[in-house]
């Protein structure tokens, strides 16, 4: 080793190899492979078998609960599971560590951001693969929407996880991500369609409703969900704004 | 001998947490640090618990903004710098830093792939004797391990400036000694190195310059034999090098003996005031010094076992520091 003054590798270089680094942590990471694909799988396997009428009665199940589903496991990847991962890099000092290296802060939450979009190419494939063995038929003409609200959805989601877990403690981030995430499967309109009148009409507005409600859409009707992209174009704003405001890295 | 350029400089850095609308209030951890490493030298940084050296460190990295002052590593603001000066620093955190459900070869690896031009991993990993861990989870790796692990990712991108918080602390003698070496090396081959440590024999051996850190500021800095008092006279304006007096007491003494003494005395090695303690004697630097301290041997009727002066060390000046 000789004094040469030492380059970083390209920025695209780095932000990918961090993304693929931490692609593979999550796919070999069994806790985060059961969160974010086994359970979303029972759920869809589960509702198909009891054959739960959703909506108003008038489709079959499986064509609304597999886009649930897959709001709840693009919610799984990016909210619990990066919060969690990110919440315990943090106690490490990992996340000190990274921010010192080439990666540098902006790097590492791109590169995060590059492995959740990995990971819901997984869970979509995955899923939507189960989905259409069991039944499910998509409007092929909201597959463009289907992704755009996946991607902002995932961006929405990634920034709330990394907003909690910069701020509140790792053991704290893990219960609380994990509440939430059972909370808003269950009654936040993602994989139960809320009911539009009303003040429950409220309740869309939040970032799992939008995200479910987005999904049904676009594969339901192969129409624009423009409202759902802008509700979680919000929640992103809101989210990375407060991080950028909050988030400590040590 | 010309002095090596600087690679850091602190200026009047200060840094507070908390906020005056909270119950806690304000407080300030870094009251206007001074602080400078040189490249092709070892730069100590020591300090009692809670003197604010993580924090420096960690100003200095950019992983904090200082309330004030100026920070300058290479020539830039560390904070607001990017990738091109990331890529000349290494930095090993006391915590680590390291991945727990990570092998120590793909994190390796895996940091590798940020610079344009690494360290190659198999030299690192056999200079540091790490080939026998590689493959193993650094949740499962034993302290010392692990150590070298956060000591190889800091070290990866062959950096200019290295800063090792407790680089040998859970080291076994002959890692230790193996950090050391590389250490040496590294100042060899020009690195600026910054490290922490609370082996202060080990600093004494490998500093050149010696920063002791107290509530938030430099209370002294030099280099060893300036701090220790052994520097030629000539370079430090004609002082005398201080050096310690140890003496052994035949009896114990009295607290009005202890009291009456013209010189601070404290137990030196020897856990009681007991017949046959060692007592060291500091501040003796001229004849009139050794003159006033044999006239109180005179007055209490004392005649010490055996008379010896040694010189100061860095721990001596460290606890001068921390408790006074």
């Amino acid at each position: 080793m000789s004094i040469e003054i030492s380059r970083p590798a390209p920025a695209s270089r780095r932000i990918l190899a961090h993304g693929l680094y931490e692609t593979r942590n999550v796919l070999r990471n069994g806790e985060q492979l059961l969160v974010s694909l086994i359970l979303p799988l029972l759920v869809l396997l589960g509702a198909h078998r009891l054959d739960i009428a959703l909506g108003d009665g008038s489709l079959p199940s499986i064509d609304v609960i597999t886009p649930g589903v897959l709001a709840l496991a693009v919610m799984a990847s990016a909210f619990t599971g990066q919060g969690i991962a990110t919440g315990f890099e943090r106690q490490y000092g990992v996340l000190a560590y990274l921010a010192t290296t080439p990666l540098g802060p902006t790097g590492l939450i791109l590169g995060k951001a590059l492995a959740v979009l990995c990971v819901v190419i997984v869970q979509a494939v995955v899923l939507g693969g189960a989905g259409l063995a069991l039944g499910w038929s998509p409007d092929p003409a909201g597959l463009l929407w289907l992704a755009a609200v996946v991607v902002v959805g995932a961006a929405a989601f990634t920034a709330l996880g990394l907003l909690l877990a910069g701020t509140v403690r790792a053991e704290a981030t893990l219960a609380l991500t994990n509440v939430l995430w059972v909370l808003m499967g269950a009654v936040g309109g993602t994989v139960f369609p809320l009911d539009h009148d009303g003040a429950a009409a409220l309740l869309l507005l939040l970032p799992s409703a939008a995200l479910g409600e987005g999904i049904r859409t676009a594969t339901l009707e192969g129409s624009p969900a423009l409202l759902p992209l802008i509700i979680l174009a919000g929640w992103a704003a809101l989210a990375i704004l407060a991080a950028r405001r909050w988030f400590n890295w040590r | 001998m010309p002095q090596h350029p600087p690679c850091l400089s602190l200026r009047q850095v200060r840094y507070a947490v908390g906020s005056a609308r909270q119950t806690a209030g304000v407080k300030e951890i870094l009251r206007g640090v001074d602080f400078t490493a040189r490249r092709g030298e070892v730069t100590v940084l020591l300090g009692p618990n809670g003197a604010g050296k993580t924090t420096t460190l960690g100003a200095a990295q950019g992983l904090i903004r200082p309330s004030q002052g100026t920070v300058q590593l290479l020539g830039q603001d560390p904070f607001a710098a990017g990738a091109e000066l990331r890529a000349r620093v290494g930095v090993m955190l006391q915590d680590g830093g390291l991945p727990q459900s990570q092998q120590p070869g793909v994190l390796l690896r895996h940091v590798a792939r940020l610079h344009q031009d690494p360290w190659p991993v198999e030299d690192l990993v056999e200079r540091l004797g790490m080939a026998d861990f590689m493959t193993t989870n650094i949740r499962r790796l034993s302290g010392g391990q692990k150590q070298r692990a956060a000591l190889a990712a800091s070290l990866i991108g062959r950096p200019e400036v290295v800063f090792l918080d407790e680089p040998s602390a859970g080291l076994d003698p002959q890692s230790r000694q193996m950090v050391f070496d590389l250490v040496q090396h590294l100042r060899e081959l020009g690195l600026g190195i910054v490290l922490t440590t609370h082996l202060l024999e080990e600093a004494q051996k490998l500093a050149d310059s010696v920063f002791i850190l107290k509530d938030g500021v430099v209370v002294r800095h030099g280099t060893v034999s300036e701090l220790t008092g052994d520097a030629d006279p000539a370079l430090t304006n004609g002082a005398a090098p201080e050096r310690r007096l140890v003496f052994v007491a035949p009896r114990t003494l009295t607290r009005g003996e202890l009291e009456s003494a013209p010189t601070a005395l404290e137990l030196d090695g020897s856990a009681d005031n007991e017949p046959g303690a060692r007592w060291a004697a500091s501040g003796i630097s001229t004849p009139a010094d050794l003159s006033a301290l044999a006239t109180w041997w005179e007055q209490i009727s004392l005649m010490p076992g055996e008379v010896s002066f040694e010189a100061r060390t860095l721990e001596d000046v460290f606890w001068e520091v921390s408790t006074s």
